[in-house]
């Protein structure tokens, strides 16, 4: 009962909703301000939820238990995420050993959540979309990783609650060189995870209009949009909490709004990159960094 | 009015639909969405996927080729669905109506909410014809 409660109400499914929302009308207020406009109203992922939620369900493939609950499993994964990171930032020792594991994988499942509604839609664009974010998660995930590892060396430990007690006693990790490293290398990995510019090659509106989920309509489409704007809330915050030591103070909030809007500056600063280039950059120069910063950590840099 | 409605008018998502336009009309919906304007401000975005759209917008005298592509476009949008016939030429097909290529006015072929006149509209009175389009609805 109480884990249900935990599931969908604080820290799970309403309250990331709520914040996740609030994150994404940060987003696209940002993203207006740097285009010189006035931008959207703050209720209004909120109203598009809504509005998605009403309309008509189209289901284009015979395939429909896959096109309908694809959707479902990237959301669920990510209400479990935003649960386990909030248990540990409220009381450090409450979650279990090799947590981080488990997050890191319950990351991926969003990803794969669209590369199977993209290629059930039966539609040739989506099967692009969906063989490019396949590709896109191949890569981005090794220097995700790489990055991740510098803090367990650090800390010693693979739980999310000795890495924010730890920092909260030694001071940060993104105190030392190979801190900043791993925090700059996490961040470009998070750009390609959110689906943002210059990474946005699985849903180029402009290009393969919309992708993976160019055939989704309705309430499947929403719940799309609804992952993605708990992401916006999810993957920041798993970044703050193991680079920054978590937040417990206006402070921390802040520190969650800072990288948010940095994730929104480069994604208004940069242009969409091809997908071959995208995998020569994670594979290149990101995995060669993430190893110069667990060389570093190491050595105890 | 309902809560369901009033989601919808105010988050309108538009599916841009040029059926043979000398794309006047185009560059004046494009207009719309910059800093000038910026109709981001009431909720209305673009979409790339029909499947996506709340309102249709026609631009163009729609020729013979474009007629099945439109029938076919209106009936794979998810309802409810506002079409907006946007300019001269898809309201009445203007200079080009004896035409050996155009077939027949848009609302001809699917079910026309709105129609906003203009060779091209400035992009107020598009602005206009999306509100009135919206009250429509609240109604």
């Amino acid at each position: 009962m109480r884990i249900l409660l935990d599931y969908l109400i604080f820290p799970g499914f309403l309250f990331t909703a709520v914040v996740g929302m609030f994150a994404c009308w940060i987003d696209r207020k940002v993203s207006a301000r740097v285009q010189w406009r006035v931008g959207p109203r703050m209720l209004q992922p909120f109203y598009d939820i809504v509005k998605l939620l009403n309309k008509e369900v189209i289901v284009p493939s015979e395939n429909r238990f896959v096109f309908l609950s694809a959707p479902l499993f990237g959301m669920a994964s990510v209400i479990i995420v935003s649960t386990m990171l909030w248990k540990t930032i409220i009381n450090p020792s409450a979650t279990f050993v090799g947590d981080m594991i488990v997050v890191v994988y319950l990351l991926t499942i969003p990803a794969i959540s669209a590369i199977m509604g993209g290629f059930a839609s039966k539609n040739p664009l989506s099967s692009l979309g969906a063989s490019r974010e396949m590709k896109l998660a191949l890569s981005y995930e090794l220097p995700f990783v790489m990055a991740l590892v510098v803090p367990i060396i650090k800390c010693g430990s693979v739980k999310l609650g000795d890495i924010v007690t730890f920092q909260i006693i030694h001071g940060t990790i993104l105190h030392s060189p190979s801190g900043i490293i791993a925090c700059a290398i996490a961040l470009l990995c998070t750009q390609a995870k959110l689906g943002v510019a210059p990474f946005d090659v699985a849903d180029a509106e402009t290009e393969i209009s919309s992708g993976i989920f160019m055939e989704y309509s309705g309430a499947p489409l929403a719940v799309f949009r609804l992952t993605k704007y708990m992401l916006f809330f999810t993957v920041p915050m798993f970044l703050v909490t193991i680079f920054m030591g978590g937040i417990y103070s206006l402070v921390g909030i802040l520190k969650y709004v800072v990288l948010l809007v940095l994730v929104i500056l480069i994604k208004n600063t940069n242009p969409r990159v091809r997908i071959d280039q995208a995998v020569k950059f994670f594979w290149g120069p990101m995995s060669i960094l993430g190893i110069l910063a667990i060389i570093l950590a190491l050595f105890g840099l | 009015m309902s809560f369901k409605l009033k989601a919808i008018a105010k988050s309108p998502w538009v599916f841009h639909l040029a059926t043979g336009t000398c794309n006047n009309c185009d560059i004046e919906i494009l207009d719309c969405l910059t800093p000038r304007f910026d109709i981001e401000r009431f909720g209305i975005q673009l979409v790339g996927s029909v499947r996506h759209a709340d309102v249709i917008l026609v631009t163009g005298s729609m020729n013979r080729k474009c007629a099945a592509r439109l029938r076919t476009v209106y009936e794979q949008a998810p309802k409810p669905v506002l079409v907006v016939a946007c300019g001269v030429c898809s309201m009445s097909q203007h200079m080009f109506k004896d035409s050996y290529n155009t077939a027949e006015p848009v609302d001809k072929v699917i079910p026309v909410d709105i129609y906003i006149p203009g060779c091209p509209p400035k992009p107020e009175a598009i602005i206009s014809g999306i509100v009135k389009g919206i009250e429509k609805l609240k109604k």
